[in-house]
């Protein structure tokens, strides 16, 4: 896996790779890791799907149960401070890795990551799953924080492409989810499509 | 004596009783040696199938070092002799070290200069028992080896197996590694009940595009980039830089994992 989110000039951007594997074999080739927790909060998954699934699943609940009972929209920062705590008070039993991004008017946009033990890190970038450990040169020597729309997909795009290639768990497709004040927009690179993947190799 | 004086050396060796103190075995200090236990460098599949010219062979350029994508360039597949190729998965170090024996077969072969020529079968013979004596070394060369080409006087299609244990076979159709669970029923489906005898050079190569289409989808350590030698009585062709359609398009309106429709 490779999951990435970034906050940009006008709110988030998150990017993940499509591929599911049991060891060497490719379960899902076309496996969606964007998952939507409220209309403006969505998540990465990465680490066991069975577990990331679930964890999403409680957090979507207990997200739109706290909607009902404080009558607004919970934020960024209380929906990742949920998920941490999911992830922290049963790290024994959980593989889960989690990036929490979103957009809120008074923030501007959020992003967090929560890594295997279910620590909780506010980030401009968050990079996380397999693939990431082979792209953290790229991001460190590309990535400007209030990057343009343009720009951030273009640096999202370079990232998970370059991870997928050296990556045997990542690969497939690039999928992204872009937040901001006028509500989200997919993106989708493959191949075969009008919107390629770029390649470095060769 | 009390149950946990009884109890507490179940399981334990007994050194004082088999080896004396002061024996030669209770001195030595020396660690057990270590031999070759995993691949490091590794090639994943290779297929080979007979058609009713010859025999086709296939492997991509990928070396994995774990589950990373090291090496996009490497040839899997050797020619030995005037009408054998030789297709290796597994460690590309042990694969190296088998080329050079190769190597000196061929050229020590070549040396006596009696108008014998190598013949794949020959070739796989040689290399099933170099494979079994380095298993029966507890030393294995890591790989799991596919030898194909057309076989003496007649120039008979052959295909053969050999493995890291020693273990061979032969078969119109027979792949190694990821190929072996997913390429194999397609590839018997175009050669079992002697279909290969009427089977074209052009369907082999669709079989075998089709195989390495369906391995780009569903192994982690393949590349869409391959080598693919045909052997017939006429010669070798080795085609380098191949690779195959995909396709991906579909997967854009497919949405999270269940009830997700954004």
């Amino acid at each position: 896996t490779t999951i990435t989110a970034l906050r940009y000039k006008d709110g988030v951007i998150l990017a993940a790779d499509s591929r599911t594997t049991m060891g060497a074999y490719i379960a899902n080739r076309v496996t969606d890791k964007l998952t939507q927790l409220t209309d403006n909060i969505w998540c990465c998954r990465s680490g066991s799907a069975a577990d990331t699934q679930t964890v999403a699943d409680l957090l979507k609940y207990y997200l739109s149960m706290y909607r009902i009972q404080f009558g607004h929209d919970p934020s960024v920062h209380t929906a990742a401070t949920l998920a941490s705590e999911m992830c922290y008070q049963n790290k024994n039993m959980l593989s889960a890795g989690l990036i929490v991004a979103g957009y809120d008017e008074k923030t501007g946009g959020d992003v967090y990551s929560i890594p295997l033990g279910g620590s909780l890190h506010k980030q401009p970038l968050a990079i996380g799953g397999s693939g990431s450990a082979f792209i953290y040169g790229f991001c460190d020597a590309n990535f400007r924080e209030n990057m343009t729309q343009e720009e951030a997909v273009e640096f999202l795009k370079n990232a998970v492409a370059l991870a997928m290639e050296r990556d045997g768990s990542s690969g497939g497709t690039i999928r992204m989810v872009i937040l901001n004040k006028d509500g989200m927009e997919r993106k989708f690179f493959a191949i075969d499509t009008a919107n390629p993947i770029p390649v470095f190799t060769h | 004596m009390s149950f946990l004086e009884l109890t507490e050396v179940w399981g334990k060796p007994q050194k004082d009783i088999f080896f004396p103190s002061g024996s030669e075995v209770e001195e030595s200090t020396d660690a057990p040696i270590q031999r070759t236990v995993q691949p490091i460098v590794t090639g994943s599949s290779v297929l080979a199938l007979k058609f009713a010219d010859g025999v086709m062979i296939a492997a991509d350029n990928l070396a994995s070092y774990g589950s990373l994508a090291r090496f996009y360039d490497v040839e899997r597949l050797t020619k030995v002799g005037d009408n054998t190729i030789v297709g290796a998965g597994g460690d590309i170090s042990d694969y190296q070290q088998i080329q050079r024996l190769l190597e000196k077969l061929e050229i020590k072969e070549g040396n006596y200069g009696d108008g014998y020529a190598l013949q794949p079968s020959y070739i796989h013979e040689y290399l099933s028992k170099v494979l079994y004596a380095r298993r029966n070394k507890l030393d294995p060369y890591w790989n799991q080896l596919i030898v194909a080409g057309v076989d003496g006087e007649n120039k008979e299609p052959y295909v053969a197996f050999a493995d890291l244990r020693g273990t061979t076979y032969s078969a119109p159709a027979i792949a190694t590694g990821f190929a072996m669970h997913l390429a194999l029923p397609m590839l018997r489906k175009a050669t079992d009940d002697d279909r290969w005898k009427t089977l074209s050079k052009e369907s082999a190569r669709a079989t075998i595009d089709e195989c390495m289409r369906v391995l780009f989808y569903r192994d982690a350590r393949s590349l869409n980039k391959f080598s693919v030698a045909t052997i017939t009585p006429e010669g070798i062709e080795f085609q380098t830089d191949q690779s195959v359609s995909s396709k991906w398009a579909f997967a854009e309106k497919q949405y999270g994992y269940g009830t997700q429709t954004v």
